[in-house]
């Protein structure tokens, strides 16, 4: 099987590898895939919380060449929109834009995912923030 | 807070290959097939223009011409596994001597039983094979092996009854090299009156094969798992004490005694035979040397990375093969990473059913493992020199992909993976 030169070069140059700190009540994670399955994605989100903009984003990824372009390209992406905007990010965009071949669909779902988890977690944390803010008004 | 990684470059170019005599890309996946060795093609190549007869044809020269290129390499063939002339019949390789051995016997002993023993890590030319027989009404047992891939004898006596006809178990794997006892696995099958079949693809030409000594009575060979061509194999079948008869799986014209029909493909089979006759030659001269190679990949590997996993026993197993895991990075990324080097992986990612390697599963390694191994085939034509070049590579890829792993990450931290509750489960 031959890879996309957008696969290759995101495997050679990934993009945002790395992480942010966990505990911080800005920062999403999500955590998607399992090792038996051959894929496990972390990907990390810093939302601005005035605006809701996703200002950073890190990912690392154990998984083949497709998974690592598709989280590598996730975070690409979901930098600099808003939380809502990054949901509308869709698996088949990813597919498109690394021309995956149909084996390595389900990279692309993993990323989808991923950015969703680590949205959602992000958002689970405003929620908890958000009764202590009111009390303390 | 954020840490940034800096990931290096995958840059083969700063590895100056040809500096160092190395011409790339390098192979070294000599289990998935052998490049042909030029004398081979040599001994071949009268064989497509000038003695380009039918060796059944019996009539005139251009047959007889292509007869004694066939029967010398029967002679050649037979010499090197220790068997008679009358005992070696030609395929269109080892996938069809499979098929053909267990067929054959099959058919052949469908009133004395219905039951043939193998093992869960044969290729799939053999459980197929098997597969194909159980829909057929045959009962087969699938032994289990341990956790250094051989099959416990144990397990074999047991599984034997008065209905087993066949006992197939391959002499050496083809993904983790593994050698199983047939010597003693054919003496048990003799004292029950069982026939012993092995498929001898990834032996013959690298170890010792020895029918009459080893109590096998069908061996099946290929031609291009040892420098000879591709689309050629022959299998052996023996006359004497036991007599063993196979029906034919291919029909017309009785060809090879009646067991395999067909216009032979004389300038395969000449390549056979020579690939056969350098195999006896410098068989004990180049297991060394493949030993050697093996191991100091092994060595030069194994003391640079922590957590790399050998699979399969080291002290039975071809002389040429090493298959390592190397936790916390996958099979595909870690060949994309050396993509100047052909090996293969048991990873999901590289097999076209997404199914992890069977063949590691059975050893008890964990699926993540599975996912994470290479398998290294050294050959007649690797140095030393690539196999420096191949560690070295091996080695930055994997320390690079694990700066880029979250399961790193999480064991570095002093998480234990297996206690992990994982989405994708």
């Amino acid at each position: 099987m031959s890879y996309s030169d957008k696969v290759i070069d995101h495997y050679n140059n990934p993009r945002n590898v790395g992480s942010l700190d966990k505990s911080s009540t800005d920062v999403g994670t999500g955590l998607v895939g399992a090792p038996e399955c051959g894929d496990v994605m972390k990907l990390q989100i810093k939302v601005n919380r005035e605006t809701n903009v996703i200002e950073e984003a890190k990912f690392k990824t154990f998984g083949c060449g497709s998974a690592i372009a598709s989280s590598s390209l996730a975070t690409e992406w979901v930098k600099g929109k808003t939380v809502d905007e990054a949901l509308s990010i869709k698996n088949m965009d990813i597919v498109k834009e690394l021309s995956l071949p149909p084996v390595k669909i389900h990279c692309s779902v993993l990323a989808e995912d991923a950015i969703r988890a680590a949205i959602g977690d992000w958002k689970k944390k405003q929620d908890i923030a958000k009764p202590v803010a009111a009390e303390a008004k | 807070m954020s840490t940034d990684v800096k990931i290096p470059q995958a840059a083969p170019e700063t590895h100056s290959a040809t500096a160092k005599g190395i011409k790339l890309p390098i192979y070294m996946d000599n289990h998935a097939t052998t490049p042909m060795d030029p004398r081979v093609l040599e001994e071949m190549l009268p064989y497509f223009m000038e003695k380009f007869g039918n060796s059944a044809s019996r009539n005139h020269s251009f047959g007889w011409a292509a007869e004694e290129g066939v029967e010398t390499a029967r002679e050649r063939i037979a010499k090197l596994i220790g068997a008679t002339t009358k005992e070696v019949i030609f395929t269109s390789g080892a996938t069809e001597s499979d098929n053909l051995a267990i067929k054959g016997v099959a058919e052949m002993y469908r009133e004395k039983g219905n039951h043939i023993i193998t093992a869960v890590t044969e290729h799939k030319a053999v459980l197929d094979t098997c597969k194909r027989l159980e829909k057929y009404g045959y009962r087969v047992t699938y032994l289990p092996v341990q956790k250094d891939g051989l099959i416990d004898l144990d397990d074999l006596k047991r599984a034997m009854d008065d209905k087993t006809i066949l006992v197939t178990i391959m002499y050496a794997n083809n993904e983790i090299g593994v050698l199983q006892p047939v010597a003693e696995i054919g003496k048990l099958c003799h004292e029950k009156g069982v026939i012993f079949h092995t498929d001898a693809t990834q032996a013959v030409g690298k170890v010792p094969v020895d029918v009459i000594k080893q109590n096998i009575d069908l061996a099946s060979i290929s031609g291009h798992k040892m420098y000879g061509p591709k689309g050629v194999g022959a299998l052996y079948v023996r006359r004497k004490n036991p007599r063993v008869q196979i029906s034919a799986i291919i029909d017309g014209g009785g060809h090879e005694r009646g067991m395999r029909s067909g216009t032979l493909n004389v300038p395969g089979i000449v390549g056979l035979g020579k690939a056969c006759a350098i195999a006896l030659e410098e068989m004990p001269k180049e297991s060394c040397h493949l030993a050697g190679l093996r191991n100091r990949l092994k060595d030069r590997i194994m003391g640079k990375l922590d957590e790399a996993y050998i699979n399969g026993s080291m002290e039975h197993r071809l002389p040429g093969n090493l298959n390592i895991s190397f936790a916390y990075v996958e099979g595909e990324s870690l060949l994309m990473g050396i993509n100047d080097i052909a090996v293969s992986s048991g990873s999901a990612c590289t097999s076209a059913t997404l199914e992890p390697s069977y063949v590691l599963k059975a050893l008890g390694t964990g699926d993540d493992l599975a996912h994470s191994s290479i398998r290294f085939g050294f050959g007649r034509f690797n140095t030393e020199a690539e196999v420096d070049y191949v560690a070295d590579r091996v080695i930055e890829t994997v320390e690079r992909l694990r700066e880029l792993s979250p399961l790193y990450e999480m064991a570095k931290e002093g998480i234990n993976l297996k206690d992990v509750k994982w989405a994708g489960e």
